[in-house]
């Protein structure tokens, strides 16, 4: 870490910020690598890893609630704060200023998405997984795309169910 | 730098100088250190060229360098060439560069400093511009070495609000080998420059407090009032010689004063009712705050003049310093003076409020109790 660093640098395992705390300002990653952890009953789970230019605690910046995870180093990393209250204020001299946070938290909120659909793939019981297949084969088939894939797969499905 | 990285322009560590993490307040009765509100490096000491003559730069990059490459791999066409003219040539404006080459395009942006010689060719191509007003300040550059700045200086910005005839203030910032001097007031010359490093606040900031050879310096003019209209017919002014924050955040009010000129002609257009519609808006915004600054300058000019005032100042702040727990009134006050990270009127605002003057209140009368008694506030280092 050199003079021309920007940010406040971070010891290995060192929490940046701690879920449950009150938030008053947003981060952007200028070194190094986080780890993004939620705590549960039975531990924490890393739920995600971010890299230099990566931007987290966004959520604060626009909601009164408390952090919904923690994040901490894995190795050095540098971290340059972004207050809730400057930030806003430039917003209203600057709305564009906004555009990248929105597009931030349109990607999260797409891989979330996701996230939600392959976890219900997996937890869902069989028949239910069936119907899931069946709908989305649907789905492909009135937009025209990767029929053949889709009855292939949902034909391995139903093959994995029988043997099962 | 917050907002430049909130945006996704997060400045290499090759581009910035040093990363500055407190503001050491000098006046006679004592010195302060204002640290940043996380106590982190949030303010980027950087140069905007090739650096101080003779410097060694081969392996660092100038901001502006940065910031047009980072243009350039937006998909900008940069074309590296000086521009000697703005002309026209039928209803288009007409750009001559590089010893005669000209070409001519839909809109041209100005954004040449009060400095420079395009200025008054831009001016002959729109008679709706009138040049701005400007005041003369002195910069010059010291070449101290990383260790000796880290010993003498350290991370912080030290600016100096010393009661000396036309000076308005001046700051000493710590930029890799070099430190950079920027005095402002009126008429700035030599004599105020000598008078200025000759003053022990200033000498006791050098290593063995002895002032180092000038490696270079200038007396560059600065944008104090703005051009009448910053904006015609497919021309638009922007940075210093158009509407800028005074004084302080030059950099940051040519990047937000770009943004709306870029929003008028993407969405609008450019013609000159299209910024008067939708660029003018932002710079009267812009023009407003700076009136608010004069009101904001003319109680730290109260400051450099009265010592009983200084006393005050300088208690509250350390104090306020000292106290983590405690809300930090006068440092936010000042920090956002020095910096210029927020509107001049939300300083004013804050300054006027209750807990603010009887705080203030209170350390006059306690300061000054004190340094009647033979006690004066310790130094805040």
């Amino acid at each position: 870490m050199t003079e021309g660093a920007l940010g406040k640098t971070y010891r290995n395992g060192e929490l940046i910020v701690r879920q449950g705390e009150e938030g008053n300002c947003m981060y952007v990653v200028q070194a190094g690598t986080l780890e993004v952890l939620r705590e549960e009953h039975d531990g924490s789970v890393r739920i995600a890893v971010m890299n230099t230019g990566d931007i987290f605690g966004e959520m604060s910046i626009f909601e009164r609630e408390v952090r919904s995870a923690s994040v901490r180093a894995l190795g050095e990393a540098r971290v340059l704060s972004i207050d809730k209250k400057t930030f806003l204020r430039r917003i209203q001299e600057d709305p564009p200023l906004a555009f990248n946070l929105v597009k931030i938290m349109a990607h999260r909120i797409r891989m979330l998405s996701e996230e939600v659909a392959s976890l219900k793939q997996k937890t869902a019981p069989p028949a239910a997984r069936v119907n899931a297949q069946e709908r989305r084969a649907g789905q492909d088939r009135r937009h025209g795309r990767d029929r053949r894939a889709g009855v292939d797969r949902r034909t391995a499905v139903v093959g994995r169910l029988r043997n099962a | 730098m917050q907002l430049l990285a909130s945006e996704g322009i997060n400045l290499p560590t090759e581009v910035v100088e040093r990363g500055i993490d407190a503001y050491m307040l000098h006046m006679d009765v004592g010195s302060v250190r204002i640290r940043t509100p996380s106590e982190e490096k949030r303010i980027a000491g950087v140069f905007r060229g090739n650096g101080p003559r003779g410097s060694e730069r081969a392996l660092r990059v100038g901001f502006d360098r940065y910031l047009l490459d980072l243009a350039a791999s937006s998909g900008a066409q940069v074309v590296r060439s000086l521009v000697t003219r703005v002309g026209w040539h039928e209803d288009r404006p007409e750009i001559e560069h590089g010893g005669g080459k000209r070409a001519c395009y839909d809109l041209v942006a100005l954004a040449a400093g009060v400095n420079s010689q395009l200025l008054q060719n831009g001016c002959d191509a729109a008679p709706g511009y009138s040049f701005p007003g400007t005041l003369t300040t002195f910069i010059s550059e010291f070449h101290l070495g990383q260790a000796a700045i880290q010993a003498s200086l350290g991370d912080a910005m030290h600016i100096f609000l010393l009661d000396l005839p036309r000076l308005e203030f001046a700051a000493l910032i710590p930029k890799g080998d070099y430190v950079t001097l920027c005095v402002l007031g009126h008429d700035v010359d030599e004599k105020l420059v000598d008078a200025f490093l000759a003053a022990p606040e200033v000498k006791r900031c050098f290593p063995d407090s002895k002032v180092p050879e000038l490696v270079c310096h200038c007396f560059p003019r600065l944008n104090v009032r703005p051009p009448a209209q910053p904006y015609a017919d497919r021309l638009v002014w922007i940075g210093d010689c158009g509407v800028a924050r005074l004084y302080k955040d030059g950099i940051g009010s040519a990047y937000r004063m770009a943004k709306a000129a870029a929003r008028t002609a993407a969405f609008h257009g450019v013609s000159a009712q299209d910024f008067e519609a939708h660029y003018a808006p932002t710079c009267k915004a812009m023009n407003w705050d700076n009136t608010l600054a004069r009101l904001v300058f003319m109680s730290t000019t109260a400051i450099q003049k009265l010592r009983p005032l200084r006393r005050g100042v300088l208690r509250m702040t350390a104090t306020e310093q000292a106290n983590r727990e405690q809300f930090h009134h006068m440092s936010s006050v000042l920090w956002d003076v020095f910096t210029g990270s927020a509107p001049y009127q939300d300083v004013l605002v804050r300054s006027c409020h209750p807990g603010f003057i009887a705080s203030l209140a209170w350390n006059l009368v306690a300061g000054n109790v004190a340094a009647l008694a033979g006690k004066p506030y310790g130094n805040g280092s």
